[in-house]
């Protein structure tokens, strides 16, 4: 569909892609996470944070500060700034942009379904939901008891309906139905995504293949351990599996019937990238955990991606990494708040 | 592998296909049937390359080797120019250092559409005019080569500076955004883009060199 898409990209996606690289500059270095792991307070926090592309962000905020305000302001620059590249974006990025947020609408989702089933008011989920995957139909979701009424009612409008043909049913929602509609949305956007940047092809589809494989695989990994000691069948649990990642289609029918986290390991054995995540992982202290070490090599496939000129790999790449120092700044300051140092130092460098 | 999801691909209105390849199978088909013909009588000779060149006036076909010239070599100016003067705008928002510096990368790309000017201009100066009445056979001969000539220069001058004002606007991106990153980048870069502006330089030696000495008409 792009061919020779060097040539033409820029008419339409020039401007973006440049400014994209722009926002990815002010991405916090090493040196800002060193000063960050120093402060004593969290308004100490925040004046660092000051002297970084943050800027001002948290300036009139009341002064007890709480982790959860930094959160949202992190989010809300986000978003912004996101927001921001989609209005002024064409097709395909347009779309491209669009797939982006369903993985946040999924999220939100999830959040609300499993909120209302512990009874907690709407308007008290509402602002813990991700805002790049806020949509218009998000606040009638509580009135859903059955997958059907949930489509019936609250999906079938929105971009997210096609992905919620494979779960649809009577039975009522659940703690563990509610697990196996998220992953079943996932597995359905994340192959549709794939097909999507398959069909661009050229640069776009070669890096953004590799990232959405591995998140496809790391799914189909943490899915495989979560399910341990639970109720799950392995037939049920082999649907869940994502296929368009590396381990299809041998590795996910290996997986399909691991009992144990051996087995798993043992899984990841034949796929040379895996065996060094799984190798390095470990429960002791000081170890970095599985889930660490799959988002160091999310970010090490997301600053490979900003390698390539003319794709849009760069600004799922973005969107990635600013989500991965979210997590990194938000750890700091748990830690700075609860005065816990003893773990501070293990956030995700990004440069 | 299949995706069963596929909603939000789909393609709108109906493919212009079935046109196009309607005219294909009537063209190819009248011009199969009208060959046959000529053939089939006898008169094959009318198929006659060397008649329709011939018989192309020489101030046709400088002019045309004038006008290519130019007209790609703007175009290849214009391609070099979009490409990086998009990027230069994106990277300039957040790093608006990059914007007088990059400018060197846009003159670049100009010079593509100078040297088609300089080509035009050279061809231009060598048509004089010719008469096919009283002119020797020896000048004759001299007028129409030149005609061939200045079309070939002014096809490889415009076609040389396609290429190269794609290259330098490609790579003169790429400098604008790795300038944006970090400026000890940009001197390295350039040095690339230097290397792709010389193809352009190419085209018009041996443009220059395919018109040397010949000339429409004769003093």
């Amino acid at each position: 569909m792009m061919q020779y898409q060097d040539m033409f990209f820029n008419i339409d996606h020039g401007y973006l892609e440049g400014l994209v690289r722009g926002f990815k500059s002010g991405i916090l270095k090493k040196g800002d996470y060193l000063n960050l792991v120093q402060c004593e307070t969290l308004e100490d926090l925040k004046l660092h944070l000051q002297s970084t592309d943050y800027g001002n962000f948290l300036a009139n905020e009341p002064s007890p500060l709480s982790v959860s305000t930094i959160d949202d302001k992190l989010k809300e620059k986000l978003v912004i700034e996101f927001n921001h590249l989609r209005n002024h974006c064409l097709e395909p990025l347009a779309t491209f942009l669009d797939y982006v947020t369903y993985s946040y609408m999924i999220d939100n989702i999830i959040l609300l379904i499993t909120g209302t089933l512990r009874q907690r008011p709407i308007s008290e989920l509402i602002p813990k939901c991700h805002p790049l995957g806020s949509f218009e139909q998000m606040e009638a979701i509580h009135i859903a008891s059955t997958p059907a009424e949930l489509y019936n009612a609250v999906l079938v409008d929105t971009p997210l309906a096609p992905y919620f043909m494979d779960c649809i049913s009577e039975q009522d929602l659940d703690e563990m139905n509610i697990e196996i509609i998220r992953n079943t949305l996932y597995k359905a956007y994340l192959e549709d995504f794939y097909q999507f940047c398959a069909s661009l092809g050229g640069s776009t589809m070669e890096s953004m293949c590799e990232a959405l494989a591995f998140e496809a695989d790391r799914r189909a990994f943490i899915i495989t351990i979560n399910s341990f000691g639970t109720e799950l069948s392995k037939e049920d649990r082999a649907k869940l599996y994502p296929r368009c990642g590396k381990l299809y289609p041998d590795g996910l029918s290996l997986l399909g019937k691991a009992d144990d986290y051996d087995q798993v390991r043992g899984v990841a054995e034949s796929y040379g990238q895996y065996k060094a995540l799984f190798d390095g992982a470990g429960n002791n202290a000081g170890d970095k955990t599985l889930e660490d070490k799959f988002f160091e090599h999310e970010v090490k496939l997301m600053k490979n991606s900003f390698m390539m000129q003319f794709q849009f790999g760069v600004f799922y790449a973005y969107v990635k990494l600013k989500e991965q120092e979210n997590r990194n700044i938000v750890w700091i300051a748990e830690c700075v708040a609860q005065r816990h140092r003893a773990k501070i130092d293990s956030y995700i460098e990004i440069f | 592998m299949d995706y069963e999801p596929r909603g939000p691909m789909k393609t709108l209105g109906v493919s212009p296909y079935p046109v196009y390849a309607a005219v294909w199978a009537l063209g190819s088909t009248a011009l199969t049937i009208i060959g046959g013909y000529y053939l089939l009588t006898g008169q094959g000779s009318r198929f006659d390359i060397g008649w329709l060149l011939g018989s192309i006036s020489p101030y046709m076909w400088a002019c045309m080797g004038i006008g290519l010239a130019i007209s790609l070599s703007v175009v290849g100016a214009a391609w070099g120019i979009f490409t990086t003067g998009s990027s230069i705008l994106g990277g300039g928002v957040k790093a608006p250092r990059i914007k007088t510096k990059n400018l060197i990368s846009i003159i670049f790309c100009e010079a593509v559409a100078i040297y088609g000017i300089i080509m035009a201009i050279v061809i231009t100066n060598n048509v004089g005019s010719f008469n096919n009445d009283t002119d020797s056979l020896e000048a004759l001969k001299n007028s129409y080569a030149a005609g061939y000539k200045m079309f070939a220069a002014g096809l490889t001058v415009g076609i040389c500076n396609i290429a190269c004002g794609i290259c330098v606007g490609i790579v003169g991106s790429g400098a604008a955004l790795a300038d944006a990153q970090s400026s000890s980048l940009f001197v390295k870069i350039l040095i690339i883009e230097i290397f792709g502006s010389a193809i352009g330089l190419f085209g018009v030696i041996v443009a220059i060199l395919q018109i040397a000495g010949s000339k429409i008409g004769s003093d």
